[in-house]
């Protein structure tokens, strides 16, 4: 990264201007002078904007809210890599001293059948909460606390599950992958649960219904290339793909071949 | 979904089908570059080989029907899948796209595929069907007596004095011409490529591959693909090249030397 430095820099932003799901879009040039490099791209964006409605344009429409790289809600493709250049950061932790003086930037929506955009670069990324929906949780008594160290983890398994945990559901996977696959979300959600025991009782079924939810949402096939664990900015990694792979084909064996209860209409014959 | 819906109708389902069917295609091939090597040792060997696999009659059948599967499932899956993902995709193309991680063999895989088809298509017509290059079939040339038994892992393959097509002459003869040379050195490449990515992915689609071990993965497959493209480079090279010298005797000797060969004798 660019050391923090105290000389202005100008840049020209070129920006995807949609303004509603069903029109057309197309990018527009917006200068971008005398910035202070170390303003993050979002409050540059905040300056054009300030700039745009001062001469009663429409302001670029961008979606933002903890600007602290913990929310998922920052999904700009900056110069063609979803979150900018950095390894590892997100849009809203990119600042202004990582590009050229009098560069341009290119600024898009993340893109994906399944991630429709609703206005400029602001796309609906609503399809992960159904996929969420469809397992990403366990089903518990909540009630009073118990005690920490009830169910003892190992620590090396604790860890992984922190791993998969810091998936924070940004889209930047599907926004890399030529196939607009969401194996890379789906495999952390599915693992960070799955790998605990709180998360065993419904391990095959989270599996199988998530994946089904997200092959019927329209996300494509995952060809093992990992542009989507080098997009994302938690650096969340496709190992949990290979995870996911197996726990996926395990609990489609297990399930065809598990006996079923009576009460399910299985049972004695 | 059932087991028969998740394995053929759902992603990773399909991906799993492509694997399988991919590291099945992935034995054969291996096995078949080493039985095809033999054509460097004398024509005993390939044609005792070829008359064994003949001979299999059913199980020759059902390890076609086998391969003949594999194939057209991992196409079919291949096919189903990259549609699907075109489509995910949407119709709005990225301004700008930077390729981050994705090997050149990975980004291939589509095409090399698709030609490795038309290659096999050609391949059987060529050695198996006898439809391309007829005249130097091997129902075409004088057949082969055996000099000595063949014997391979303890299998007696033919008998010494057995008469056998004369495979060993077909191959070289074949490969005398530049334009097939060629065609099959480029097919192979292909595949070789089309493997460098294939058997890594494999690993990941099936679940067995995780980063404490990718890297050595890396190296064994890459390893394999290498000798797999020499071993394929070879066989047609050291031919064309004239390196290779067709035994003395063999059908390919005498019509490279020009000398006519007497007719083939009516066979089956
Ligand atoms: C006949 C024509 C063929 C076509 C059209 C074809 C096409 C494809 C495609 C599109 C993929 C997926 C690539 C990706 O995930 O990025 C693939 C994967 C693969 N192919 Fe082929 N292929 C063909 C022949 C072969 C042959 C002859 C072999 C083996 C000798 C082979 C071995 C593999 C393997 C091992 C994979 C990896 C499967 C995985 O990703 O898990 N393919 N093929
Ligand atoms: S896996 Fe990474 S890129 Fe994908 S949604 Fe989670 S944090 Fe974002
Ligand atoms: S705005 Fe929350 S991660 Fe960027």
């Amino acid at each position: 990264m660019v050391a923090e430095t105290s000389k202005n820099i100008s840049v020209t932003i070129r920006v995807w201007r949609q303004p509603a799901a069903d029109q057309p879009g197309k990018f527009v040039d917006y200068p971008a002078k005398d910035l202070n490099p170390n303003m993050s791209l979002l409050e540059m964006l905040d300056v054009v904007n300030d700039q745009l409605e001062r001469i009663g344009e429409d302001p670029i429409a961008f979606a933002h809210d903890c600007r602290e790289g913990i929310c998922g809600t920052c999904s700009l493709v900056i110069d063609g890599k979803p979150h900018g250049p950095h390894h590892g950061v997100a849009s809203c932790q990119t600042y202004m001293r990582s590009f050229e003086d009098n560069s341009i930037i290119t600024i898009e929506p993340f893109r994906a059948k399944s991630f429709p955009i609703v206005k400029d670069l602001i796309s609906d990324r609503s399809a992960f909460d159904a996929i969420q929906q469809a397992g990403g949780f366990i089903s518990i008594r909540t009630g009073s606390a118990q005690d920490a160290n009830a169910t003892p983890i190992p620590k090396d398994i604790a860890d992984l599950a922190m791993d998969a945990a810091q998936c924070i559901g940004c889209g930047a996977c599907v926004a890399a992958c030529k196939n607009a696959s969401a194996m890379l979300f789906v495999s952390a959600k599915v693992s960070q649960l799955g790998l605990l025991p709180q998360g065993q009782p419904e391990r095959d079924t989270r599996v199988l219904n998530m994946v089904a939810k997200m092959d019927e949402l329209g996300f494509g096939n995952c060809t093992n290339q990992y542009e989507c664990s080098a997009a994302c900015p938690k650096l969340i990694s496709h190992d949990f793909i290979a995870r996911m792979n197996r726990d996926y084909l395990a609990a489609s064996f297990r399930t065809a071949f598990k006996p079923k209860p009576a009460a399910s209409g299985g049972g004695g014959a | 979904m059932s087991l028969i819906g998740n394995l053929f109708f759902s992603s990773i389902g399909r991906k799993f089908i492509m694997a399988i069917t991919g590291l099945v295609l992935v034995g054969f091939v291996f096995g078949h570059l080493v039985g095809n090597l033999q054509i460097f040792l004398p024509p005993d060997h390939i044609n005792g080989y070829a008359h064994f696999l003949q001979d299999l009659g059913p199980a020759l059948w059902l390890v076609r029907i086998v391969l003949l599967v594999c194939v057209a499932l991992h196409i079919w899956a291949a096919v189903a899948l990259t549609l699907e993902s075109k489509a995910a995709r949407g119709p709005n193309q990225y301004g700008v796209h930077k390729w981050l991680h994705a090997t050149w063999a990975s980004r291939a895989m589509r095409w090399t595929g698709v030609i490795v088809f038309f290659f096999i298509l050609y391949h059987l017509a060529h050695f198996t069907l006898g439809v391309a290059g007829q005249e130097t079939f091997k129902t075409q040339l004088p057949e082969w007596t055996m000099q000595h038994d063949a014997k391979e892992l303890g299998i007696t393959l033919a008998k010494k004095g057995e008469v056998v097509h004369d495979v060993y002459s077909m191959v070289f003869l074949g490969f005398q011409n530049p334009v097939v040379s060629l065609f099959y050195i480029i097919a192979t490449t292909l595949l070789s490529i089309h493997l460098l990515h294939g058997v890594e992915s494999l690993f990941q689609t099936i679940g067995w591959r995780n980063g404490s071990w990718s890297a050595f993965l890396r190296k064994v497959v890459t390893g394999l693909c290498i000798l797999y493209f020499l071993g394929n480079l070879v066989i047609p090279g050291a031919i064309l090249a004239g390196i290779a010298k067709p035994a003395e005797g063999t059908a390919a000797a005498k019509i490279t030397a020009g000398t006519p060969v007497t007719a083939p004798a009516a066979h089956n």
